[in-house]
């Protein structure tokens, strides 16, 4: 029987099987940030074992709540920046080069495909667009990480999804998770990897393959995972050019962490990508989604553009085509994150900030902030917040408030009409 | 090892989330015990009191997919500093798990239908449980009634536990 993704990288990075159906697996990648990390941090000084299996392999960043908003994120904050420079970790983003974790590590080039990574944070699973193995995990497991440089795991199942055809225009990566989350559930994919193939995705810049592969752990998987072609390899171009003669070589290398072709599958699910239209989500789960056209006229109070799932240059571009030349509707308020500096200075080098504060927007520094309620557009109770982020859970984004996941041009257009609407309309 | 027997708390409701078991604006806190007092704050769940019905449990038996959501291992740690150390569920988020065991603490998934029995059976009234770790098996008693139940754990995760979690079972191996 062939191999999939993951049952192919965890060969390469076996180091023991404590028992049946669990293996350790070396890590390529420990990524930290300060709201997981200070925790293991003084553990490991309490335990006498304050030191890191390798500095070179350990990347960290200031990303949840920046500039801190009080002591006690100062106090995480520092936690993480003396530790980093005691631990000599070259590659940490504090205040003013930081932005939101899972949007900084790829653009710094921290990614390759067949690695390993682990994070104190649920959305680690993003990575897996470029063909790796990214798993988020708790403070306990970061700091064995951090110490050990292994993790263990479950021998990863995995479940295809293919998504036939190509999106249609007005269609996005968001979209198209979303609806994949309503069709495999919230726990649909529970102790499971996620391979993401075909026509749709092969079409996606790794943009929209993070987008797509960062909401796998909405539907309960480990990691989501999209195969390395031409695209991934032109994105890694600028870091990896002096390991490789030329792009096809780099390609050639990648494949060894491609799917057999009898790879075994507990489930493969095969959608229409081209009949899949505009979505977001209802209540309180994920996995609760609608047409844009059923939920068109739901009021909100708040719409919010960033994240790690949407936070990128390609979906302020979205966005800005929609709200170009236009005010945000009266009675909303609208705040645009940038995930990243990178993002942010492309943005302002092609005018879209300069869009986004002409029709209204507050543009804030990049920051997870407001995606859970941490800072910088927390809702009051009872207020609902149109949001390209990832996570529609009671309370998220403030106690009392309510949340409709949507696609950054949904978002854009909700904030012009003050209401849920189609982004085509404004085009 | 950890306590695992006493009173129960059932929550009955799938898909309880760990923002509902401890908010995010409670990770700021640099001590788990911190937590206590925040725990189950944000769940829905009619009747639920967070303030009154965590007093005295011990045990949590619930439905499906429960820790769904964020990594933050906040959500076990919430639990341990109320006395919670054993989750009884149809099944569990990977990490919320793996976090419960990485802590020493206890993660067992039944089947549906005998969750579903449990909740019939003793759920609304008193009812206490005691594990034998040994013989994987655990008995509820309550309403003069009495029930055991046989539960499966991994090796490994049962090495976790009996090791007290994770990182004291890799220092000495890794």
């Amino acid at each position: 029987m062939g191999k999939t993704v993951a049952q192919k990288i965890f060969d390469a990075h076996e180091v023991a099987c404590p028992g049946a159906g669990v293996r350790v697996i070396s890590l390529d990648r420990v990524f930290c940030h300060e709201i997981t990390t200070p925790i293991a941090i003084n553990d490991l000084v309490a335990i006498g074992r304050d030191r890191v299996f390798d500095p070179d392999k350990i990347k960290a960043v200031i990303d949840h709540v920046s500039p801190a908003k009080d002591s006690k994120t100062a106090e995480q904050g520092k936690t993480l920046r003396d530790w980093a420079r005691r631990q000599r970790i070259k590659d940490f983003f504090d205040i003013g080069e930081n932005g939101v974790c899972h949007a900084i590590f790829p653009e710094k080039g921290f990614v390759r495909p067949g690695y390993t990574i682990i994070m104190g944070d649920s959305h680690t699973c993003t990575h897996g667009a470029f063909g790796a193995f990214a798993a988020g995990v708790g403070t306990t497991d970061l700091e064995v990480g951090i110490l050990k440089g292994v993790c263990a795991m479950r021998e990863p199942k995995t479940i295809k999804v293919v998504l036939n055809n190509s999106l249609r225009p007005g269609v996005y990566a968001k979209d198209a998770i979303l609806y994949i989350i309503s069709k495999l559930t919230v726990n649909g994919a529970t102790d499971q990897v996620i391979e993401f193939t075909g026509q749709a995705v092969s079409e996606l810049s790794m943009e929209g393959r993070m987008t797509i592969c960062n909401m796998a752990i909405e539907a309960g998987a480990t990691c989501g995972i999209c195969y390395p072609d031409m695209v991934t390899v032109d994105y890694l171009w600028p870091f990896i050019s002096g390991d490789y003669k030329d792009k096809e070589a780099a390609l050639a290398d990648y494949a060894k962490f491609l799917p057999d072709a009898d790879a075994e599958y507990t489930r493969i699910l095969e959608i229409d990508a081209a009949g899949i239209e505009p979505v977001a989500t209802i209540n309180y789960k994920p996995d609760q989604v609608r047409t844009v056209r059923e939920l068109e006229g739901t009021k909100v109070d708040q719409i919010y553009i960033g994240s790690c799932t949407n936070g990128r240059i390609e979906d302020l571009r979205v966005a800005a085509q929609v709200i170009r030349g236009k005010k945000i509707a009266p009675g909303v308020r609208a705040i645009l994150s940038p995930a990243t500096p990178l993002v942010y200075k492309q943005a302002l080098k092609e005018g879209l900030i300069a869009d986004f504060m002409e029709a209204g927007f507050c543009v804030t520094n990049p920051t997870c902030g407001a995606c859970l309620g941490m800072s910088n557009g927390v809702l009051a109770s009872g207020e609902v917040c149109a949001s390209t982020t990832n996570r529609n859970f009671n309370g998220r984004m403030g106690k009392g408030g309510m949340i409709h996941l949507m696609s950054p041009a949904t978002a854009a257009a909700t904030a012009i009409a003050g209401h849920i609407i189609n982004s085509e309309l404004f085009k | 090892m950890k306590n695992f027997n006493g009173k129960i708390l059932f929550l009955d409701r799938s898909d309880i989330n760990t923002d509902e078991i401890i908010p995010a604006k409670y990770l700021t806190e640099s001590q788990k015990a911190a937590l206590k007092p925040y725990c189950l704050e944000d769940l829905i769940l009619d009747g639920f009191d967070s303030k009154k019905d965590l007093e005295d449990k011990s045990v949590i038996i619930t439905r499906a997919n429960f820790g769904c959501g964020s990594s933050r291992e906040h959500a076990p740690w919430a639990l341990e500093c109320n006395g919670i150390n054993l989750v009884i569920a149809e099944n569990f988020a990977r990490i919320f798990r793996q976090n419960m065991f990485n802590c020493g603490m206890l993660a067992i998934s039944l089947a549906p239908e005998v969750i579903d029995g449990l909740f019939k059976d003793f759920a609304g009234n008193e009812a206490s449980l005691e594990v034998d770790l040994d013989a994987k098996k655990f008995t509820v008693t309550g309403s003069g009634k009495t029930a055991t139940v046989d539960f499966t754990v991994g090796d490994f995760d049962l090495d976790l536990v009996k090791a007290g979690g994770w990182v004291s079972y890799a220092d000495s191996r890794y």
